[in-house]
């Protein structure tokens, strides 16, 4: 390889993680799920497969869920981060987390923080959905444990709690 | 795993990115998406010496229609693609296609040009793309050209793209009266590579072919434009005998290897009878 010998700059990137403006100076190869956990030390978001197949890594970019073991944290300067950590206000969990609380929505909960947030964004455009919406909906989250039946229950009582929140 | 060192640009305008590019030829590549590229430097299977991040690009994500086509632009979301009213109403097939790329996480990130300009012959646009007879716009700092899909695919991970040029957007012809099309897709589980996908777009006028373009993913090195079954097709009256001969067609012309998801018979003989259902459907579609 004919490439320069110089170390790639730092880069300095400020994100909103969780409501709170961060700033740090990153590799540019650092990736985002290392950038949280690492960095900004907050390890709810987990690494399963590293190959953006399981979906443990999901967070929320400005709203949208995606696998950070796939994005760079540069990528991700000037942006809005929710992770697990972000979900409860106040003492109070988020209406997904008690749902997959009361629901048993969970065995080991490694896939579980990647669940919630998948859900959250996914019942804010989609209030009240089937079976199939869910199922299709949590299709880039893997769990090994629980066979998803219950999983799906939380969605379904997360959606109306929300509903009812909303109403 | 931990991806090779690359200094990073993050230009805020196509020329800037071009410039980049221009100056750091081949070593640069560009990242759009990134849900391919980054698992390939985690892989080190790339390690690029620049990466050139045009996602801070203003303008590159619209999708419209005008005179007769459907622009896409190349950093269009998978997810914006299969949302989009306008490719729901008016290209089933994309919406089709849009909807089994990856799974709903990466299609929040993975774009409509990234999917083509990664030159996979295992991805699904290519093959709706070529059924559909579109166009790739190509932007290098001499200026922009416009490349016919089916010119587009050289090889395995290899395109018409030069080292300095920017896949900035696709050009879809909007369907004549009478056309329809689908995309239908085997796959062992949400995620993975097609074990064999079959694009089929038609125009059909008093129940006779008129045309017919029909495109086939993962059945060899590069994305497969099934001639023989789309000749065959032209000027047909369409029944379960000439669709079932235009499916048998579409087999010869793929030329699958054998992985874990079958022997190269196996998936020949998929990718005929994907080929008969989405005759079937893009019918059913015509409007």
């Amino acid at each position: 390889m004919t490439t320069e010998a110089s170390q790639p700059a730092m880069v300095s990137i400020r994100v909103t993680l969780n409501g709170t403006e961060q700033e740090a100076s990153v590799e540019p190869r650092l990736l985002l799920v290392h950038f949280i956990r690492e960095t900004l030390n907050l390890t709810g978001t987990h690494i399963g497969c590293d190959t953006t197949h399981c979906g443990a890594c999901t967070i929320l970019l400005d709203g949208t869920p995606v696998k950070s073991c796939t994005i760079f944290a540069v990528q991700a300067d000037g942006r809005e981060i929710t992770t697990v950590e972000g979900l409860a206000a106040g003492g109070v969990l988020h209406p997904i987390q008690a749902a997959f609380t009361e629901e048993h929505g969970l065995q080991c909960g490694f896939c579980t923080p990647g669940m919630m947030l998948t859900g959250v964004a996914f019942l804010e455009n989609n209030p009240d959905p089937s079976e199939a919406e869910i199922r299709r909906a949590i299709s880039g989250n893997l769990c090994r444990c629980t066979g998803y039946v219950n999983i799906i229950k939380a969605y379904q009582s997360a959606a109306a709690k929300l509903r009812e929140r909303g109403a | 795993m931990i991806p090779p060192r690359f200094h990073y640009h993050a230009p805020a305008t196509l020329d800037a990115a071009l410039s980049l590019l221009n100056d750091y030829g081949p070593e640069a590549r560009v990242l759009a998406g990134g849900q391919s590229l980054i698992p390939l430097m985690k892989l080190q299977l790339a390690a690029p010496a620049h990466i050139v991040d045009i996602n801070r690009i203003p303008g590159l994500d619209a999708i419209t229609e005008e005179n007769g086509t459907l622009h896409i632009g190349s950093l269009t979301r998978e997810a914006a693609l299969e949302a989009s009213e306008t490719v729901r109403a008016g290209y089933a097939i994309l919406h089709d296609t849009a909807a089994v790329i990856a799974d709903p996480l990466v299609r929040n990130m993975a774009t409509v040009g990234g999917n083509l300009a990664h030159g996979d012959p295992a991805n699904d646009h290519p093959a709706t793309m070529v059924a559909l007879g579109a166009q790739v716009v190509a932007r290098s700092a001499a200026g922009e050209r416009v490349i016919p899909v089916a010119d587009f695919f050289e090889g395995p991970l290899a395109t018409a793209l030069g080292p300095g040029e920017i896949l900035t957007g696709i050009q879809v012809p909007q369907p004549p009266a009478g056309s329809g099309g689908a995309y239908l897709k085997l796959e062992r589980k949400v995620g993975d590579y097609a074990t064999a996908g079959v694009a089929v777009f038609l125009t059909v006028n008093d129940g006779v072919c008129q045309q017919a373009g029909i495109g086939l993913t993962n059945a060899g090195p590069v994305p497969v434009k099934a001639a023989s079954a789309e000749n065959f097709l032209a000027g047909q009256r369409l029944t379960e005998e000439t669709i079932r001969e235009a499916a048998r067609l579409a087999a010869q012309e793929a030329q699958p290897s054998a992985d874990l998801r079958g022997s190269a018979d196996y998936k020949r003989d998929m990718v005929r009878v994907l080929t008969g259902r989405a005759i079937r459907q893009a019918l059913e579609r015509v409007g």
